[in-house]
């Protein structure tokens, strides 16, 4: 029981991780290669405050807040460079983090963080608190992708340059889109953090990126459902089968690459066409 | 002294850069996408150099074979992976190349073991005197002058010859080209050819200079590369060469005065934003 339940958690806070992606990439089109980094920002900032013994559910807050003022930052940059320049420049973000983390002994450098303090929760409870979370993460991106700034990301995720022409201003929507995605990587952070007790800069690095960024791709970009399920699988795969534990790149990379060759819509869009074969092509 | 050998190691560094990432501006500058797999070809060049001058002893021999392998090979995932997604939006064939490279990195490992592959021969590990007080290995000035003879012929080649001028001719309005009969098929061969020889190339001499090839030796090369055609203005080949080298230098100088503080890999990426927040559009774009 011990061993599902270990499972659980980490299978809620991939989904939490995916979805905060989702947000920033699916939802408004802002392509991010270096999101391991706010997640490593969480993890560092909780595990930080909770060995100064600050209670597990104050780091929270904590880690989304420094997370998040990191995450507008990066989406400065969104405002300046587009696109495959985009992708660059997160992707440097990616390896600036783990480079700096790398060299700072109050981190821990190389070695991480260890012996980080219980929650004092249970197991149990502490895994029914992440599903929790994801669950609530789910609902609010069905939320936010039916308002009024989700349909705004939608817009400009579609063509920019006509929702500027609207006289909508795009740079609050891609900041609002940055602060509230990085916000949320910083929460699985900390709940990452919490989950393992010991964090080091080689968990945050671009394989983790890329692999939140294949949950989302694979689910289908900007499906909530699609990514739920894509990164809840994905993430326990591995250790369901031993076999692909040890070609787990091997099977992640492959999937990326064949679910971008033979449909780029994900799972999602797979499943739409085997249900609605009438609509064919046109999404 | 201590100046004029960073600069020197800089550019050593730069030349190796030079040579992985003119693939890559070559496609960008051909097809819009963003080759990450492109690294792959530098580390199937290190394996085939290997095996090949392990067997027959030769360095020229293992150094012909892996530029054509690996050539071969460019114009297979041009042909097979990419193509058939040019229209859609950029960030699909960005992920599906890197979904390539994973995978290939993950092949090499399980094709030739994750410990790495050595040199039974010792090539080009002679040392040479410069100026008095600089010392080379002989490799290292074999990969300076050698990708500069390499780059000078290609664009040569470019400049001179009818194959050349139809490159050029696609790159700069790929349907006017097209209606000018020249196919843009054979011209992506090409580029992906060319692109991934030199990757070859650049793969058996760093593996050479490190008696090393190593299933990951090429993932960090393959993400500098790209932030050196971003910075080089994507698609320019004269900005991606400049690029390359000053990135060297600023390297082996950021090494030693900020060491402490960033690892390597994290001063490269460092300069790239900074220089991204003041020009978007890269050093040296064209307009």
């Amino acid at each position: 029981m011990e061993y599902e339940i270990s499972l659980a958690t980490t299978m809620a806070i991939s989904v939490l991780f995916a979805l905060s992606l989702n947000l920033i990439t699916g939802f408004c089109g802002q392509i991010s290669l270096g999101h391991a980094a706010f997640l490593g920002v969480g993890a560092y900032t909780s595990g930080m405050l909770a060995k100064a013994g600050v209670p597990f559910l104050l780091t929270l807050p904590a880690a989304m807040l420094l997370a998040s003022a990191l995450g507008v930052i990066v989406g400065f940059a969104s405002l300046r460079v587009r696109a495959d320049f985009l992708a660059i420049t997160t992707m440097g973000v990616g390896f600036l983090f783990v480079g700096v983390v790398r060299q700072q002994d109050a981190l821990g450098a190389e070695m991480g963080i260890s012996a980080i303090p219980d929650a004092g929760m249970s197991k149990f409870a502490f895994m029914l608190f992440a599903v929790l979370a994801a669950a609530a993460v789910a609902l609010l991106s069905v939320y936010v992708r039916g308002c009024w700034m989700g349909r705004v990301f939608g817009a400009i995720a579609e063509d920019e340059d006509t929702v500027r022409v609207l006289g909508i201003d795009v740079p609050r929507f891609k900041l609002t889109a940055f602060a509230l995605g990085t916000a949320l990587a910083g929460l699985a952070g900390a709940l990452y953090a919490q989950q393992l007790k010991f964090i080091a800069p080689d968990s945050f690095g671009f394989i983790e990126s890329i692999t939140v960024l294949s949950m989302v791709v694979v689910g289908g970009i900007g499906s909530v459902v699609g990514v739920t399920v894509s990164a809840a699988v994905l993430s326990v795969l591995p250790s369901w089968f031993q076999v692909i534990g040890d070609y787990k790149l091997l099977v992640y990379g492959g999937l990326l690459f064949l679910m971008m060759r033979f449909s780029p819509g994900g799972m999602a869009a797979l499943v739409a066409r085997i249900f609605h074969p009438d609509r064919w092509g046109t999404k | 002294m201590l100046y004029v050998e960073l600069i020197a190691q800089g550019l050593i560094q730069g030349s190796i850069y030079a040579l992985i990432a003119l693939g890559l501006t070559l496609v960008y500058g051909l097809l819009r996408i963003l080759h990450v797999a492109h690294a792959a070809f530098f580390t199937l060049g290190g394996y085939v150099g290997v095996v090949v001058a392990n067997q027959t002893g030769s360095l020229a021999a293992a150094i012909v074979a892996a530029m054509i392998v690996a050539g071969l090979g460019g114009i297979v995932v041009f042909r097979l992976c990419y193509q058939p997604i040019l229209h859609q939006p950029p960030f699909v064939p960005l992920i599906a190349s890197i979904g390539l490279y994973i995978a290939a990195e993950e092949l090499f490992r399980i094709v030739f073991g994750p410990s790495g592959l050595t040199y039974k021969y010792a090539f080009l590990q002679g040392e040479v005197e410069l100026l008095g007080f600089l010392r080379f290995k002989t490799g290292e000035l074999v990969v300076v002058f050698g990708s500069a003879a390499i780059i000078g012929v290609l664009s040569l080649l470019q400049t001179r010859t009818r194959i050349g001028v139809a490159c050029q001719a696609t790159v700069s309005d790929p349907q006017m080209a097209e209606s000018f009969g020249i196919s843009l098929s054979r011209v992506g061969d090409i580029n992906f050819f060319v692109g991934s020889a030199l990757a070859a190339f650049a793969g058996v001499m760093v593996s050479v200079l490190n008696n090393m090839v190593e299933p990951t030796m090429g993932s960090v090369p393959s993400y500098k590369a790209l932030a050196i055609i971003v910075l080089g203005g994507l698609g320019s080949v004269r900005g991606t060469l400049v690029a390359a080298l000053v990135l060297g230098v600023v390297e082996s100088f950021g090494t030693i005065y900020l060491g402490h503080f960033l690892d390597r890999n994290a001063i490269a990426f460092a300069f790239l934003i900074l220089v991204l927040m003041w020009r978007p559009q890269g050093l040296f774009a064209r307009s």
